[in-house]
């Protein structure tokens, strides 16, 4: 129920000791309408099971593929969805702002 | 991110210590700076940890253009804490949705059959005397102060105290009338009409609120509305 930074990191950190491939994403700055604040954190493990949010649920589902190939590559990517944004209409970012969103893995 | 970083801010946390992570988004290079000058703060170059000592003043995360690109710094400032002073209904109600708003909570009350595991089922219980207990707690800006008990002797040593802090919200149950006897016992203890403006009282906004839920509510809404006057 509780929603607290410290529960995701510690949910990404519990998942990481347990073997699984993790990634964190992380809202970097948000422009116009958008309902979660710079900082915001979602963690996800390779099982596509996910905790926290970086959006009213308009993106999540975006950024959980892209983190999934992210925790494969290794590397991190940076994220941008706004309503000029093609694929952004397509996952539903109708609010009307843009958010830039850094995925990283979690690695030893 | 490095599963050590990740430990360190997991610590830090626990530890009520505020932390800036620091991400280099080109890069990918990551700093972790803490306010009160850890040994692997010297590896961190000048101009991050300048900016990154300024954010946290203010209370922000932000994506800042560098000279060496884009960085992040992501503000984990101290946590957020709610101490509520009389152990009664409301208080049954308030301590749940402010630690659904990220606070943690503390319910003080001397009497231990109102400050009891089973009437606040995982939060923590404080029964020293108020003002021991708002003086053990050691009070921060990062802390709100509700008194709920209606009885003024543990209400009044908890706004004394409460005073004397740095809490950025104090709030205070009782009609008016009631606050009306609590500013005037109060001004007798030496804390001015205007010193006491800082005492929300009536407690909460004013939505109509009834129910002991519905009070908790209008606390909480206040103080939300409180933390995000400041910040902003």
């Amino acid at each position: 129920m509780q929603e607290r930074q410290e529960d995701i990191l510690g949910l990404a950190h519990k998942w990481h000791n347990e073997g699984k491939q993790v990634a964190l994403a992380t809202v970097v700055s948000t422009w116009g309408s958008s309902p979660r604040s710079c900082g915001s954190q979602l963690v996800v493990h390779e099982g596509g099971e996910f905790f926290g949010s970086v959006s009213g649920g308009c993106v999540e589902t975006a950024v959980i593929t892209e983190a999934l190939e992210v925790m494969q590559s290794g590397t991190p990517r940076l994220l941008e969805f706004s309503v000029s944004n093609e694929m952004a209409w397509d996952v539903g970012l109708a609010c009307g702002g843009t958010v830039r969103i850094y995925v990283e893995p979690v690695t030893a | 991110m490095r599963a050590e970083l990740l430990e360190k801010i997991i610590h830090a946390r626990k530890q009520a210590r505020a932390v800036v992570m620091i991400s280099h988004l080109d890069t990918h290079t990551q700093y972790l700076y803490s306010g009160n000058g850890e040994p692997d703060a010297d590896s961190i170059p000048e101009e991050l940890s300048a900016q990154a000592r300024l954010l946290l003043k203010e209370d922000r995360s932000q994506l800042v253009e560098t000279a060496g690109g884009q960085v992040f710094f992501h503000v984990f400032n101290t946590p957020l804490r709610m101490l509520i002073v009389g152990a009664v209904h409301i208080a049954q109600h308030l301590a749940p949705m402010a630690t659904m708003c990220g606070y943690d909570v503390t319910v003080i009350d001397p009497r231990k059959s109102f400050a009891s595991r089973e009437r606040f089922p995982g939060i923590s219980l404080n029964t020293a005397w108020p003002d021991e207990a708002l003086r053990e707690l050691a009070v921060d800006g990062r802390t709100a102060i509700v008194t709920l008990s209606h009885d003024p002797k543990l209400d009044d040593p908890a706004l004394a105290a409460a005073l004397q802090s740095d809490a950025f919200y104090i709030g205070a149950l009782g009609s008016r009338k009631t606050q009306a006897g609590r500013r005037q016992r109060l001004v007798e203890k030496g804390f001015s009409e205007e010193q006491q403006l800082r005492i929300s009282g009536p407690v909460g906004l004013d939505i109509g609120a009834r129910t002991p839920a519905e009070i908790a509510l209008s606390i909480m809404a206040q103080v939300t509305e409180k933390r995000c006057s400041e910040t902003d």
